[in-house]
């Protein structure tokens, strides 16, 4: 098979399954990172506690890509803020962009994750917008200078799967740029579906987080991934309202 | 009061914040530091004193989605 990276911002990756890192054990980081073949994994930025408390970054894997989320921003300016707080924490320069108002679905606001795009990309950042799908919001975000976009599947934390799936399928059609599934999906196939539709990359948490094995599941969102693309580069052969025999209509026996 | 992370800090003003952040244990990977709403760099921490009138906010990262 011919090479098929992940270009994010001019940044190539091997793996096209992004891994969050809340809710579960520092300790499961390192084995859920590997087992899923994760090269980007997600964090978030909180007030720090004093006295030697644990380092998450001492957890994660050498060689993986941090991407610091803005969760808490509530508009472009506390984005913003957050952003750039975590650049000098010493993420690097990629963010995943949050702005989210409503407390009971966790809808991000598009509009304000505009506005947080196109300052942030000025920056310098490699953004990648947390969207609720919207085709006009897609275009926008890519005009403001986005790396991706990070369309949800269904609300954050709900392992309901593809809630959203005819208007991701829109996007991945109409935009150029990367479209990675983010939010509410809940399973390998899952994962795998949404890579066979033609999304560039999916990332998932609570999926992993709330499974009873979680470095197994891991490997199995990462193992899904990597099926749903190869599926999606082989080419998806065409539903039929008809059956179509797979055996020889001739030569039957007397 | 210099207020940091949300809570009055009566120790800490005149102190130079590289120090202060050693003291209380603050990791010197992977923090930032903001104070009145401006990102202070870390090759600064040593000549900014704490003032009394500080607000500081002192971030790192935890696991999230």
């Amino acid at each position: 098979m011919k090479e098929d990276k992940l270009v994010l911002g001019g940044h190539e990756f091997e793996s096209r399954f992004i891994l969050g890192s809340g809710k579960y054990s520092l300790e499961l980081i390192k084995a859920a990172c590997e087992n899923a073949g994760a090269e980007i994994i997600t964090l978030a930025l909180r007030r720090a506690n004093s006295g030697g408390a644990a380092n998450i970054l001492d957890y994660i894997p050498k060689g993986v890509t941090l991407l610091p989320n803005t969760s808490g921003a509530r508009n472009a300016d506390e984005a913003v803020r957050i952003a750039r707080l975590s650049r000098e924490a010493g993420c690097g320069d990629f963010v995943k962009i949050e702005v989210i108002r409503d407390s009971k679905y966790l809808l991000p606001d598009n509009a304000e994750t505009i506005k947080a795009t196109e300052i942030l990309a000025a920056e310098g950042f490699v953004v990648l917008p947390y969207m609720y799908p919207d085709l006009n919001a897609a275009r926008d975000l890519e005009n403001a200078g986005a790396a991706a976009i990070m369309p949800l599947a269904a609300p954050i934390g709900t392992n309901k799967g593809l809630c959203t799936r005819e208007f991701i399928r829109i996007i991945i059609e109409e935009c150029s740029l990367p479209v990675i599934v983010d939010a509410g999906i809940g399973k390998p196939s899952q994962a795998c579906e949404v890579m066979e539709m033609g999304a560039a990359a999916v990332m998932a948490n609570t999926a992993i987080a709330s499974a009873r094995d979680i470095p197994a599941m891991a490997e199995a969102f990462g193992a899904a991934v990597k099926a749903g693309r190869r599926a999606y580069l082989a080419g998806l052969g065409a539903v039929r309202d008809t059956a179509s025999a797979s055996s020889p209509l001739t030569g039957f026996l007397g | 009061m210099t207020v940091i992370n949300g809570k009055p800090e009566a120790e800490a003003a005149g102190r130079n914040l590289a120090d202060y952040l050693k003291e209380k244990g603050y990791p010197e990977a992977g923090i930032a530091v903001e104070i009145n709403g401006i990102i202070i760099k870390k090759s600064e921490y040593p000549g900014r004193v704490i003032d009394g009138e500080d607000v500081i906010e002192i971030v790192s990262f935890v696991g999230g989605g």
